[in-house]
């Protein structure tokens, strides 16, 4: 039997462990050495659309951004309003800036340039705002953290804050950080998206996971990059 | 170069591996790979060390390694290592080929392991002999998947 | 050409042995695979590396199926002579992918 934690019971600040801590020494080793981190192949792949012009407007990325220190660890963020994810910034320089037609989610070019981006910000701690007009959108991801979900029932934090620590299926089960995304994933054997992830996480417990884009994922990232905030950015991360 | 026995085994197993609805292979078949290696000879326990972590995370990539006790020199050397997985679809994993230009006789790569096994390394040295190890994996599965398995 | 990455020391002393390391980008498909309506997804993989050093091969790896996506291989050799080693993959579809770098013994 499953023993949940009550809802909003979350582990405690001091205790959080990123999910590399819960991985085997092999896998932390392909990690942490960047000539055997097969998602350092996607981030040279991001360099090189970085540099090159693209669109109407025949620009590159290079020419108008200098270093992107620090910029994926404040993703999610607001604006003009709307909260958007890294994925969904880099898209809108691409139709905005360089008159390009937007990158499809989950494309490999996009993972490049989001991997590129988020290598930058390497061993930064996450740093989310959450100024007043973003507070709905924070309190309606911590609702779909909380919320049971699926034919299994379970909520994300019944298991990845009640029961981190604990082995299903032989591994141990994560507190469920994103602290180094996107990820080279030993399951999917390439890269992906938080949001890829998180469709995984879903499927697990049979429940209809939502579209990649909507509004319903960016609110959830932004609830777990702000359950993060302060711990190191590790992108690109190996998990299993 | 590759000889023609070499070969002939290769597309062998390539045939018979990708046939719809292909069986895995079995401990017969690593041992037929073996064999057309050895020809026959006996592979002494010994001299090889074969390293794969023993509780596997994730069978879509482990990390292994094979080192071999041997001088490399001219007169002394290791040609080649093997290394078979006698429950995955196909025995063959990998193949080395060295030389006394390697000055030690390791390798290390990433490979896939379909199930618990127990992995196997064959040196084959200058000299016309065979050297082995063997290492018992056991393979978890990742808990939250894309496709409902 | 699939992004490899590879790792040569740029010195070393004549005599020493070095560590090299490369990896290249590729989806190594199996050939067991199958998709969801049922049929089987050709097989497309790295069937070999072979590296050289000034011309002359020092190493050869056969790949099979069983090699993890997106190889990596590591693996030593003697440092002989200032020049450049030179990985060169092959496999199935024609793939065709070469990285070098210049090493400098002293």
């Amino acid at each position: 039997m499953i023993l949940g934690s009550p809802a909003g019971a979350q582990t405690p600040p001091a205790e959080r462990r990123s999910g590399y801590e819960f991985m085997g020494p092999d896998t932390r080793a392909m990690q942490d050495d960047d000539a055997t981190n097969p998602g350092m192949l996607w981030v040279l792949d991001g360099e090189s659309l970085w540099k090159r012009k693209a669109g109407s407007a025949d620009k590159a990325c290079a020419e108008c951004h200098q270093d992107m220190k620090g910029v994926a660890a404040r993703y999610p963020a607001l604006r003009s309003g709307k909260l958007i994810n890294l994925d969904q910034r880099i898209n809108a320089c691409r139709v905005e800036q360089q008159k390009a037609p937007a990158l499809q989610l989950e494309s490999r070019e996009l993972l490049a340039l989001s991997a590129y981006v988020g290598r930058q910000s390497r061993g930064l701690p996450i740093d989310i705002a959450v100024p007043e007009q973003a507070k709905p959108f924070l309190e309606s991801g911590r609702a779909a953290f909380n919320r049971r979900q699926g034919q299994l029932n379970l909520s994300c934090t019944q298991c990845h804050d009640g029961l981190a620590g604990n082995k299903l299926a032989g591994n141990p089960i994560p507190q469920a950080h994103p602290t180094g995304y996107p990820i080279y994933r030993l399951e999917w054997q390439g890269m992906g998206s938080l949001q890829r992830r998180l469709r995984n996480c879903m499927i697990g417990v049979r429940a209809e996971p939502y579209a990649y884009g909507s509004s319903e994922f960016v609110e959830l990232e932004y609830y777990l990059m702000w359950r993060a905030r302060g711990m190191k950015l590790e992108t690109p991360a190996v998990r299993p | 170069m590759i000889s023609r026995r070499e070969f002939v085994i290769a597309t062998c197993v390539t045939a018979s591996g990708t046939m719809p609805g292909a069986i895995f292979a079995t401990p017969a078949a690593m041992n037929e790979a073996i064999r057309a290696i050895t020809g026959g000879a006996e592979a002494r326990r010994g001299r090889v060390k074969l390293d794969a972590p023993a509780l596997i995370e994730n069978g879509n990539s482990v990390v292994l390694a094979v080192s071999v006790e041997s001088p490399m020199t001219q007169a002394d050397h290791v040609k080649a290592i093997h290394v078979f997985a006698p429950m995955n679809p196909l025995p063959n994993m990998v193949s080395v080929h060295l030389g006394p230009r390697s000055g030690r006789a390791q390798f290390s790569t990433r490979v896939r392991v379909a199930d618990t096994q127990t992995l196997v390394a064959l040196a084959q040295m200058s000299d016309g002999s065979f050297w082995s190890d063997q290492v018992s994996v056991v393979v978890t599965i990742a808990a939250c998947l894309e496709e409902l398995k | 050409m699939a992004r490899a990455i590879i790792q040569v020391p740029a010195r070393a002393k004549r005599g020493e042995i070095i560590e090299l390391r490369a990896l290249i980008g590729h989806v190594m498909e199996t050939g067991f695979r199958r998709t969801e309506s049922g049929s089987l997804v050709p097989r497309d993989i790295i069937r070999q590396l072979v590296c050289s050093y000034n011309g002359a091969e020092v190493f050869r790896a056969d790949f099979h199926p069983a090699i993890a996506a997106n190889p990596l291989i590591t693996f030593t050799t003697v440092a002989t002579e200032s020049g450049r080693i030179e990985f060169r993959w092959t496999g199935d579809n024609d793939f065709s992918a070469t990285e070098s770098a210049p090493i400098t013994v002293e």
